[in-house]
């Protein structure tokens, strides 16, 4: 660690007021209706002290231990996405007058935000997403503009909760890189405190600003203790040798049909994944049929309509959407973006109705890989 | 914290979903169900619009939606876009509402274009099927104007019907092109029909191609595209010397909506026009 600052609660209060003070919207976590939400937080008093969460295939479970801690819970059901790219954006309104028409598009109105507890696999989710909206010819500039006004404190992982995989898509649980300020929280019999790193000169700024003390070496210790620890949490792992070129090589494996058995194609994998950036548009008239809208919407490929054209849908079976999720997700998101599409944060396995774990899935796969030529028999 | 190199701001690169008003000056009735609008285009900002054969424009009517529709006039007439629609959807239906002077949303030109400069001092061989032939007319008149560029053209058309067919004045007018064949086959005849019947595919038995120096550019329904490019190769064309367009699900055109994905391939922005190793394997694959 690279000369950190000790930061103590009131310190983490003074982080908060002083990232308002300069103009920041503040989305923390906070304990909202039996789970964890990312949503605006005025003081430490909205963060969720006490909460832990328990992840396991189809199942998240949420209770308080009484503890300090305030970033006990790994990780809440909607990650930063809804506010770097919210789930609906309207595009324009289109006026009709007699003869004339009018265009107005519509005003970015997204505020300066800054995130308070981004974990390491989100870090990485975000900059995936960078890409995405960046690498083309044509960017997402109201996302670019977000991210470009964008303050992140990320928070490092504690431990980690069955459903985690960051230490094989090497995202985690430590976050490396895409941050202000890194916290790592403390919390002992007699102190509750943050070994404070910073990622950026604005992160730098802000702690000097508010007289933020250096750590002392007693403190990195218990930091980079707490961070090990972590690590040795992580239970489940991916095997992402070669990868792509397995998912690229099996399109017709039977484990295709046997998922497809068991997803209910809902989609909610698709909606809690912090990378998945797919998006439909909706179009509206209003009663007088004067004033047109056009919105466009988070959407999933696992809707039945998603590959559909006049002539024909492209992909009608559960089986082609369950493989066009996970071979995109794997495989073909490398090569249209040279990084893979998951960072590891289990999301998809714990909102999953059914339970299906994209990692047993790509073992069956992998266990009983043929080449498609030899049969694909397992 | 943003790494500011992926996300700087990039000058001139920015195109928003937001369309160019344009207006209908007007509607051909091709068939009984297939138009084409004849656009002025936009000139919001003074320029032209320049488009290259087998593009695209997303095109919006009031209220109801967009849809992707490949552009069929001639590249160098920029004083007006065609546009040559299948009745099929709301927003096709919509749009075959439009008269004279309706207006319109646009945005494009979009995706990949048919290899022109690479067929130069080359013979042609363009297959179509059914509303196949839009994206390649832009070909067609580009390969007439500048005829003496190129070597023999082969137009092989195929349609459901003879009522069926598209552009049927200028398909006998492009027959009498120097050293221009144009072939039509219809999968149904009628009792006034004298020409072929059959799939596309059937009319290669009355071309003797020079494969090694043809150039085949493809555009039909998959299924057609598919055994056409088969039957090419089987006369001596590799794949390389074939070109192929492509028709997905597309919201925004401009690779960031996700639904035109065929493997790791966008059709918006990668194609639609693909030269056919580089969609050859997914090709042969269900539901990709």
């Amino acid at each position: 660690m690279n000369n950190p600052f000790r930061l103590n609660i009131e310190g983490l209060e003074r982080v908060l007021v002083s990232l308002q003070q300069k103009g920041y919207e503040v989305i923390g976590p906070r304990h909202t209706d039996g789970v964890i939400v990312y949503d605006r937080i005025h003081s430490i008093d909205d963060l969720p002290a006490g909460f832990v969460d328990e992840l396991t295939p189809g199942m998240y479970r949420l209770t308080n231990n009484g503890s300090r801690q305030f970033f006990g819970y790994t990780l809440p059901p909607q990650s930063w996405k809804r506010f770097l790219y919210p789930p609906r954006r309207e595009l324009f309104t289109f006026r009709k007058d007699g003869k004339s028409f009018g265009l107005a598009p519509k005003e970015d109105q997204t505020p300066a935000y800054a995130f308070v507890g981004v974990r390491a696999c989100e870090l990485g989710a975000i900059s995936i997403q960078d890409r995405v909206f960046s690498s083309g010819d044509y960017r997402d500039e109201a996302y670019l503009s977000a991210r470009r006004r964008n303050f992140i404190i990320a928070v490092n992982c504690s431990h980690a909760a069955e459903n985690c995989f960051c230490t094989s898509t090497g995202n985690g649980p430590k976050a490396g890189a895409g941050f202000d300020i890194v916290l790592t929280e403390i919390v002992n019999e007699d102190s509750h405190y943050f070994v404070a790193e910073t990622g950026s000169d604005v992160g730098t700024s802000l702690m000097e600003g508010i007289g933020a003390g250096r750590a002392d070496e007693s403190d990195v210790d218990a930091a980079e203790e707490t961070i090990r620890k972590a690590c040795d949490t992580v239970r489940k792992s991916l095997d992402t040798s070669d990868l792509p070129k397995l998912l690229a090589d099996n399109t017709d494996h039977p484990q295709w049909e046997d998922v497809a058995k068991r997803c209910l194609t809902c989609g909610n994998c698709t909606m809690v994944c912090p990378t998945c950036f797919c998006s439909t548009v909706e179009d509206t008239t209003d009663l007088t049929g004067r004033i047109a809208g056009r919105t466009r919407t988070w959407d999933s490929c696992f809707t039945m309509d998603f590959a559909k054209v006049s002539g024909g849908n492209f992909r009608i079976s559960a089986k082609s959407r369950y493989r066009q999720w996970l071979t995109h997700k794997l495989s073909s998101w490398v090569e249209q973006f040279g990084v893979s599409g998951c960072v590891g944060c289990g999301r998809c396995i714990t909102w999953c109705p059914v339970g299906i774990d994209l990692t047993a899935e790509v073992s069956a796969i992998k266990g009983g890989a043929t080449k498609q030529e030899s049969g694909g028999s397992r | 914290m943003t790494d500011t190199s992926i996300i700087e701001k990039r000058k001139g690169s920015s195109l928003s979903m937001v369309p160019s008003l344009a207006t209908i000056r007007r509607v051909i009735w091709e068939t009984d169900d297939t138009y084409t609008l004849l656009i002025d285009p936009p000139r919001g900002d003074g320029r032209t619009f320049a488009f290259n054969a087998g593009q695209f424009n997303m095109i919006y009517a009031f209220g109801t939606g967009e849809s992707a529709i490949s552009i069929s006039s001639d590249p160098f007439r920029s004083n007006f876009l065609a546009h040559t629609i299948h009745r099929v959807g709301t927003v096709t239906s919509a749009l075959s509402r439009l008269r004279r002077g309706d207006t319109i949303g646009l945005r494009g030109p979009f995706g990949s274009s048919w290899p022109l400069e690479e067929a130069v001092g080359k013979d042609v061989c363009i297959a179509a099927g059914g509303i196949g032939l839009a994206p390649l007319r832009p070909v067609i008149y580009t390969l007439l104007r500048r005829r003496e560029e190129f070597g023999r053209i082969m137009i092989l058309y195929g349609s459901r019907s003879p009522l069926d067919l598209l552009y049927r004045v200028e398909l006998e007018e492009w027959s009498k092109a120097p050293n221009t064949e144009v072939i039509i086959t219809v999968d149904r005849g009628d009792s006034s029909w004298k020409g072929h019947i059959g799939v596309v595919t059937s009319l290669f038995s009355y071309l003797k191609m020079d494969t090694p120096s043809t150039l085949a550019m493809v555009c039909g329904p998959e299924v057609m595209m598919k055994y056409t490019c088969e039957e090419l190769e089987r006369r001596g064309l590799s794949a390389g010397q074939i070109y192929l367009s492509m028709e997905r699900n597309m919201k925004c055109g401009i690779g960031l909506c996700g639904h035109c994905q065929f493997g790791p391939k966008f059709i918006c922005k990668d194609g639609p026009v693909f030269r056919l190793p580089q969609i050859k394997d997914l090709l042969d694959k269900k539901e990709i």
